[in-house]
């Protein structure tokens, strides 16, 4: 059961070949044996789950079934869940229940989707590793010495190990694609404005959007028809059309032209990486589409703009945690300067704090201009380069990431060489694109990531081409070990 | 950018932190190696390139302006540290 993708659970639903409380059972049995080893999970409310599973039986009893009624899902700890912890990875949230669902979270319990736990990631999502985290290290499935990825740490690895079918979770500067491509499955960034942010843990609200973790590009599809769509709550959320995303799943590739950035494979690419990527383009190339060489010469100014643009956003959002209506507060404090002093350094992890402390000086009298004016600048060179390379091709390829995973605590003391990893990834989210990473084959038994980028609202071109892809591969069939175990 | 042990007292001030005298190396060494890395920004071909905000590049959306209850007071208070007959409470402001 553990290893089936939605779309086949939500056919055996159908078929009344199982049910949802069947589905949930061998979901959470799993948990409980592998979820110790990985830390994927802050959450597991096995009541929550198997009260939304008989819901939801009866709901398909009744006739009143949604295409994913019944079927598990986590959601990365970061989407605000009513009556249940929501930490965002952090000591300041541990005691957090929040009042409220977020959108993404509504849409998904409308749908009758039933909520297995919230999944572990970086504090506030800051981080590309998932080692930023108050509750501890995630694992990764294909080698617990390794990282996951981050900050979807928690949510790529749950679906890697098969722990839940499908997952949410949010992308800032890679922070959906780098775990999946860590982690051997797809995950989807969708445009920004495409999926509601409404109820999701503020970060860089200019950058965040959340997006699906799944087996497969067609599963992606799947829960996009449920979470995506305007949300008069969110006032980032855009109003236009939802197609629906699994009816142009099997379009043809024939005539597609595919981008190829020189800059994606210079130097700082893993060779057997850049060999993995250069080999499924030409798998797309006998899908009938065709190869291009493009250019975007300002790849490299992309993290630079955006540890200024981040960090910048990052310190105004969380100003709130402040010790005085949510979140920790200290003990004992003097005065109200030393409540919010000491309440948010006790509960504030190292990352989360230079984050802060870089945003607060590019934003602060004199140096407003030097940094946050110039990387905002910055921003819209880079955007532009993409538009001017989307008009020339239909989407643009290369790798999601320029190594495979690599060893737990190996780059904690080095905060630049861990924000190198996003190189590929954060472009699009200054520019607001969708992008996915898509499992493309293996280094040294670890999972390689390709990434498609696309021009805005063209999520449905991204999953076609993966879809196909996928018809033609099985990368994204390979399991890690600890799959075949139970 | 080399920032010195006062200018990350002043941040960490600014950004309402507190931090340890034994950390304050750690925090000029990390800060000023963040702030050396983001100034390849100074070489940007970026004359004549206006600021850019919004990803999409839009104004942002406004709404009427009418109150839409989403939860309680009752439930938003339930996380607080400290409440009494509906109010936050803090620690005394003016002495």
């Amino acid at each position: 059961m553990h290893d089936k993708t939605i779309t086949e659970l939500s056919q055996l639903l159908e078929n009344k070949e199982t049910s949802s409380q069947e589905i949930t059972q061998s979901f959470l049995e799993r948990m409980r044996i592998i979820d110790p080893h990985l830390n994927a999970f802050i959450t597991i409310n096995e009541d929550y789950a198997l009260q939304a599973a008989l819901d939801a039986d009866k709901r398909r009893k009744d006739g009143n079934a949604q295409k994913l009624t019944g079927i598990p899902i986590a959601h990365k700890d970061i989407f605000c869940t009513r009556g249940v912890k929501t930490s965002c990875g952090s000591h300041m949230l541990d005691n957090f229940i929040s009042p409220y669902d977020a959108t993404v979270t509504k849409r998904c319990k409308d749908a009758g989707m039933v909520l297995l736990g919230k999944t572990n990631m970086d504090e506030f999502a800051m981080g590309s590793s998932n080692e930023n985290s108050f509750y501890g290290y995630v694992h990764n499935p294909w080698n617990p010495e390794l990282v996951p990825g981050g900050s979807s740490g928690g949510s790529a690895a749950a679906v890697a190990a098969s722990l839940t079918p499908i997952a949410t979770g949010t992308d800032t500067g890679g922070s959906i694609r780098q775990p999946a491509a860590f982690c051997g499955i797809t995950g989807l960034k969708p445009t920004y404005g495409r999926v509601s942010r409404f109820g999701m843990v503020a970060f860089a609200s200019s950058l965040d959007q959340g997006g699906p973790l799944s087996k497969t590009a067609a599963d992606a599809a799947l829960l996009m028809n449920v979470i995506a769509g305007f949300d008069p709550q969110d006032s980032t959320s855009v109003d236009t059309s939802v197609p629906d995303y699994t009816a142009t799943l099997n379009d043809s590739l024939q005539g597609l032209r595919i981008g190829i950035p020189k800059e994606f494979f210079s130097d700082g690419l893993d060779p057997e990486i850049a060999t993995a990527i250069q080999v499924a383009a030409k798998e797309l190339e006998k899908l009938g589409a065709s190869l291009h060489d493009i250019s975007l010469p300002n790849t490299e100014l992309s993290v630079p703009a955006y540890y200024i643009i981040a960090p910048a956003e990052c310190s105004s959002n969380l100003a709130r945690y402040d010790g005085v209506r949510y979140g920790y507060r200290c003990e004992e404090p003097k005065n109200l300067d030393d409540l919010y002093k000491r309440s948010r350094s006790e509960a504030f992890g190292d990352e989360v704090k230079r984050r802060i402390m870089i945003g607060t000086y590019a934003l602060s009298a004199g140096y407003y201009d030097a940094y946050y004016l110039k990387a905002q600048k910055v921003r819209r060179l880079i955007s532009q380069e993409y538009q001017n390379a989307l008009q020339q091709v239909d989407v643009i390829l290369g790798p999601t990431t320029p190594t495979t995973s690599f060893a737990l605590g190996s780059k904690t003391d080095d905060p630049i060489s861990m924000y190198l990893n996003d190189i590929y990834t954060i472009a699009v989210n200054l520019a607001g694109l969708p992008a996915i990473s898509v499992p493309a084959g293996f280094a040294q038994k670890l999972p390689i990531g390709m990434q498609l980028i696309a021009n805005h609202f063209q999520e449905a071109k991204l999953l076609n081409i993966a879809h196909q892809y996928q018809q033609v591969t099985d990368w994204h069939k390979r399991q890690p070990e600890m799959n075949h175990q139970g | 950018m080399e920032l010195s042990p006062a200018d990350v007292l002043k941040i960490a001030n600014l950004a309402k932190l507190h931090i340890e005298e034994d950390d304050i190396p750690d925090y000029v060494t990390n800060l000023s190696k963040i702030l050396e890395f983001v100034e390849q920004l100074n070489g940007a071909p970026i004359e004549n390139i206006k600021p850019m905000a919004h990803p999409l590049d839009v104004m942002q959306r406004t709404r009427a302006d009418n109150a839409v209850a989403v939860t309680t007071t009752k439930a938003t208070q339930a996380n607080a540290p400290e409440v009494e007959n509906g109010l936050y409470l803090v620690p005394q402001v003016i002495e």
